[in-house]
């Protein structure tokens, strides 16, 4: 199994225990990732609102650069992975559009022809691994631990281009903790905004939202949250205290990137997963499954 | 065929204290939609079940409730496609109060709609009382889409910008403003936008999509709060938070071809607002001393002059 790993600006910035978790995963799991560097940010749905058409064009350029190399694209963050399905499915349903865009390539040396596959880590693991494949490779089991998953927006909405079943029920992450030995959740927030889009604007606002999931997670029993987005992970887990103080709770609900949880199972300690990086601490979760 | 349980919400202000679930059992006839489900058992279970409607016909926009937690129009949705396990959890709309069982009050939801003021403002110098006052098809299909909104807020339950504050103008209002913003025959284009990008308004949305996933119709909110945010930043409407942090987005991307975290808070905040860049510090600490921090020497592409190239192409245009 080989992807062409499209980063994504967080998991070089101010998450790159996403990065570290996804490679000691991959290097776990036979993956062979080729990191694509000569790419830029996918737009985040910023650039779209000033040029749309810039944002196509950027991201037909990534596409078209994981074609030259016969790879299909691995996402690590659910935000990019949103942005991308969408700037693809404007440019396969036209194609005027997409000659038009790829004209903009052209001089330097790109076309987007249309055949790459764009995955978001969490559908590698459940759909191209397999469920009983990773089952058979859990060395740690996740016994007893209560997940509560945290889905992220973009990776759900618009349903059209999600790269999940059942986007408005989706259940990968659930599958995928009960895989590991895990026990997931129900809880109110598990498919709402985490706020982190206006936290810069409108503090009060995203802080609370943030709070409330964590909040209702916390209600139903989590033991910590997992997410498939670097950018939902940021508003949940450094601000978390300013949450807490907000909504007037006490929370203290780690929040882990996909791949640290799956990693955990994989036998990987917490250090090789970037762990101690979280401003939650983990360590009631890593003591609760053994490792 | 087995009975589908409806478990729905109650409140009777008169006589309850808060809401509670009430199970009605049904046998769902073939092709019925959620309204006829609600009417059956109203008119042969329990004659005081309380909800709104009127056309049943996709039209007027009454019936929306919502159905395992999402706003949906009852009478365009199938009820065995709510149907999960034979049970199906009915709730009145959210983001709104209850006045008894599934209707709930709209009048704060009106009000936001006339805020934006949904009239057409035309420039009555060019033009006379008795001119047709025409579109070009293109001029039209700007339009287009947001006037089909049937005003069912089931848009303005479901947003999730709305649940943290309540005075957010919320995205059928927005919706509608867009209609007019982009209206060709409108001369009040940039005071509107001016307007709309003040605090509340089309910056305050956090691009979740749901809006857009319960909308019954091709207004597709979210579509129209992006439309305006395009032309807010094109036109120059930019002194506000929502786009200062665009534009400082949008700027990083070109100059390095990925986001600078270590800039993008300031710049959102504004060099000169000092309590806000104050409010970064503890985060910042926070971060700083576990190692979360963006790496502080930030490093561009691979390959940044073909971006770049991209860029200008777009700029020339």
């Amino acid at each position: 199994m080989k992807y062409a790993l499209y980063t994504g600006c967080v998991a070089k910035g101010a998450g790159r225990e996403l990065l570290t978790s996804t490679y000691a995963l991959a290097g776990k799991l036979g993956i062979e990732l080729v990191e694509l560097k000569n790419v830029s940010c996918c737009g985040a749905g910023v650039i779209t609102e000033e040029n749309p058409e810039l944002a196509d064009a950027l991201n037909a350029r990534t596409f078209a650069i994981a074609e030259e190399q016969g790879l299909n694209i691995l996402n690590i963050c659910g935000t990019c992975q949103g942005v991308m399905k969408k700037a693809q499915a404007h440019l396969d349903n036209d194609e005027d559009y997409k000659d038009k865009i790829n004209e903009t390539l052209k001089e330097g040396g790109h076309e987007y022809k249309g055949t790459v596959k764009i995955k978001h880590l969490l559908t590698v693991l459940t759909e191209d691994l397999g469920l009983s494949s990773l089952r058979n490779k859990v060395t740690v089991s996740l016994d007893g631990l209560k997940v509560a998953p945290f889905y992220g927006c973009y990776l759900l909405r618009p349903f059209e281009t999600s790269d999940l079943d059942d986007p408005d029920n989706p259940t990968a992450i659930e599958v995928l903790t009960e895989a590991l030995g895990g026990t997931s959740i129900d809880y109110e927030g598990k498919l709402k905004c985490c706020g982190f889009p206006y936290l810069m604007m409108k503090k009060k606002q995203s802080i609370t939202m943030a709070g409330n999931h964590i909040a209702s997670a916390k209600k139903e029993g989590a033991d910590c949250m997992v997410t498939p987005c670097p950018l939902c992970q940021l508003s949940l887990d450094p601000y978390q205290p300013e949450s807490a103080k907000e909504i007037g709770q006490k929370l203290d609900i780690p929040i882990l990137h996909l791949p640290q949880l799956v990693g955990l199972a994989m036998g990987l300690k917490p250090k090789e997963l970037g762990m101690q990086k979280h401003v939650v601490s983990t360590n009631k979760i890593t003591a609760k499954i053994g490792c | 065929m087995s009975e589908t349980t409806f478990k729905i919400q109650r409140f009777n202000p008169e006589k309850d204290k808060e809401t509670y679930f009430q199970e009605f059992k049904l046998e769902i006839p073939k092709g019925a939609t959620l309204l006829d489900c609600l009417n059956l058992i109203k008119w042969t279970q329990d004659g005081t079940l309380t909800f709104r409607m009127s056309c049943r016909s996709a039209i007027c926009g009454s019936c929306s409730v919502r159905a395992n937690g999402h706003a949906v129009l009852a009478c365009k949705t199938q009820a065995s496609s709510v149907a999960q396990n034979d049970q199906v959890t009915i709730k009145p709309l959210g983001n709104m109060e209850i006045i008894k069982d599934l209707a709930v009050d709209l009048t704060e939801f009106w009000k936001k709609v006339e805020a934006i003021k949904p009239w057409l403002m035309p420039d009555e110098k060019k033009e006379t009382q008795t001119t047709e006052r025409t579109q070009s098809v293109e001029e039209f299909l700007k339009i287009d889409k947001a006037s089909t909104c049937i005003m069912c807020s089931s848009c303005y339950s479901d947003c999730c910008s709305m649940a943290v504050d309540k005075s957010f103008l919320g995205p059928t209002a927005l919706a509608k403003a867009q209609r007019f913003v982009e209206d060709s025959r409108d001369k009040e284009t940039i005071s509107r936008i001016k307007e709309l990008s003040e605090d509340a308004g089309i910056w305050d949305c956090t691009h979740c999509g749901e809006c857009s996933q319960r909308c019954p119709t091709e207004a597709k909110p979210l579509d129209r709060i992006v439309s305006l945010r395009t032309v807010a930043l094109n036109s120059g409407v930019t002194n506000n938070y929502g786009a200062r942090h665009a534009k400082a987005f949008v700027k990083s991307i070109k100059s390095s071809g990925i986001l600078n975290e270590n800039t993008i808070p300031v710049a959102s905040m504004g060099f000169f607002n000092i309590p806000g860049l104050l409010s970064l510090i503890p985060v910042g600490i926070r971060m700083f001393l576990k190692g979360k921090n963006p790496p502080l020497i930030h490093h561009p592409m691979q390959e940044l002059d073909d971006v770049k190239r991209i860029f200008k192409k777009f700029e020339e245009k």
